[in-house]
């Protein structure tokens, strides 16, 4: 059983880790500022979603547990709405040109 | 499995600390905020990790505090950035 | 100090490479936005660093001052010498001037480091004593122990200090705004995602903060890192417009202000009378009496903090 556990949590994480280097390499290749916020959106949401799933294998305790769903919960949502305002000043920056 | 998470915690740090050039090269804000954020998730998940690997859960409230203050960091720079924006980039050489 | 596993190692060689990196960037940066965000960054990199040196209270009171509220105060610092300083004098230094910098500075940096090489292990200290006197004060975190019973009168003055330099950013002020609101007035933005952020932020946030100061008596947490938190949300509410902050010369305000280092003092002269000392804490009543003084100061914290980054008074003083 904590096999298998061990397992899940490892095939999330590296998932997870994963999302995280494809929005760095976004982030420093594509080429303008929309494509770029684009991939960070990616690692930001999944990457730390698939790393919480992975942790939550590791049986954190019902608290714990809640707590690591709470954190990415509100990553997500701040996340979202920053990644808005963000694009929000790209165009106007570029309408400004 | 705790030598595991330690070593995901040091790929995470290190992918997202590669990320970071884009606050030295820009070229706009946006862009060096992007770079901000995402050292802020990544810096988030590596705390997780390292909660985990280490088994202190009091490392999951500064988790919890830095997903909080990562979006209020967000909003006070889009407020600068958009306000007084201006002035400080016509400085640039 | 255990030697700890390759992996471990590996971590912590990157965390500190990129410290330096960063550090380095913010001094290399030009531009003040630029510069500010770097030091965020930096800020956060310094919280996962003090708990790889298993200090989380200490992780907690850098990710809530160092990642939060001194980047609302650098960043509002640049934007007002933006407006009211030219740069007049841009010419850098001589060379002479530098290479005598240069120098001191690297004096200082090696006086560092060979005092550093020098600690003796065990490093002499308290710490032992602290943890094991700590059932007396009914608290499971020996920190909390440290900031409100051993050395509480340490705690008492920082406390005071705040509400001082308050004063002082509100002396600033012209005689004509005393008294009036302080920050600049925004313009009321109800929708998109800054609205959204300002109406669910806030509440989570207030949970969030009353829980890091709830903990404080038996895990990392407290006074300190809960006020900041509080105060950063109340913040939020006036950087989106929704609530403004109130005149200087409001008597609620200036309740809140005082009322925690008010309640520090009072129980500080009633050890005099009811256990031995200034300070003292009658036998049993420790652990109530700490978490009273600490549920006033985190809201005192809360409001100094919030009510530095709004800055001096600047608008009309009120009739």
């Amino acid at each position: 059983m904590t096999y298998t556990l061990h397992v899940l949590s490892i095939i999330s994480i590296s998932a997870g880790l994963l999302f995280f280097l494809a929005g760095t390499v976004g982030l420093l290749r594509l080429p303008d500022t929309l494509s770029r916020l684009h991939a960070l959106t990616k690692a930001d949401n999944l990457g730390l979603g698939l790393i919480v799933l992975g942790l939550l294998f590791q049986a954190p305790g019902l608290l714990g547990g809640i707590k690591l769903i709470l954190v990415w919960l509100l990553v997500l949502f701040g996340s979202a709405a920053t990644s808005q305002l963000i694009a929000r000043l790209a165009r106007e920056r570029r309408s400004s040109r | 499995m705790s030598e595991l998470l330690f070593f995901a915690a040091a790929f995470l740090a290190g992918t997202v600390a590669v990320g970071l050039i884009r606050i030295l090269l820009g070229p706009t804000d946006a862009d060096r905020m992007m770079s901000a954020q995402l050292l802020g998730t990544g810096g988030i998940a590596a705390l997780l990790l390292l909660a985990t690997a280490s088994g202190n859960p009091a490392i999951l409230d500064v988790a919890l505090c830095v997903g909080l203050l990562a979006a209020f960091a967000g909003v006070v720079f889009f407020l600068a950035a958009s306000q007084g924006g201006g002035p400080d980039r016509a400085e640039d050489p | 100090m255990m030697p700890g596993s390759m992996a471990e190692l590996l971590f912590d060689s990157i965390l500190v490479l990129t410290l330096l990196a960063v550090a380095l960037s913010i001094l290399a940066l030009r531009q003040a936005f630029a510069a500010v965000l770097a030091f965020v960054t930096y800020g956060l990199l310094l919280a996962i660093a003090w708990v790889r040196l298993g200090s989380v209270d200490v992780a907690l009171t850098e990710a809530a001052i160092g990642a939060g509220v001194t980047g609302v105060l650098l960043i509002a610092a640049a934007s007002r010498l933006r407006r009211s300083i030219p740069i007049a004098d841009k010419a850098s230094p001589g060379i002479p001037m530098r290479i005598a910098v240069g120098a001191l500075c690297a004096t200082i940096s090696a006086a560092l480091v060979a005092a550093v090489l020098h600690l003796p292990t065990p490093a002499p200290g308290q710490a032992l004593a602290a943890v094991a006197n700590l059932p007396s004060t009914g608290l499971g975190n020996p920190v909390t122990g440290v900031l409100l019973a051993y050395r509480a009168i340490d705690t008492l003055l920082e406390a005071v200090v705040l509400v001082l330099v308050l004063l002082g950013d509100w002396s600033m002020a012209p005689d004509g705004q005393w008294g009036g609101r302080p920050g600049p007035r925004l313009a009321p933005e109800v929708n998109g995602p800054l609205g959204l952020l300002v109406s669910v932020l806030p509440p989570v946030g207030i949970l969030i903060g009353i829980h890091i100061f709830w903990i404080g008596a038996d895990m990392p947490g407290g006074a300190f890192q809960g006020g900041t938190i509080l105060g950063a949300m109340w913040i939020l509410t006036w950087m989106a417009g929704r609530t403004a902050p109130p005149h200087t010369s409001s008597e609620r305000l200036r309740l809140v202000l005082v009322v925690g280092p008010a309640l520090f003092l009072v129980a500080g002269f009633a050890g005099i009378v009811f256990a031995e000392a200034f300070l003292a804490y009658p036998e049993g009543w420790a652990k109530p009496l700490i978490i009273g003084i600490e549920a006033a100061l985190t809201v005192s914290i809360a409001a100094a903090l919030a009510m530095l980054v709004a800055g001096w008074p600047s608008r009309e003083a009120p009739r």
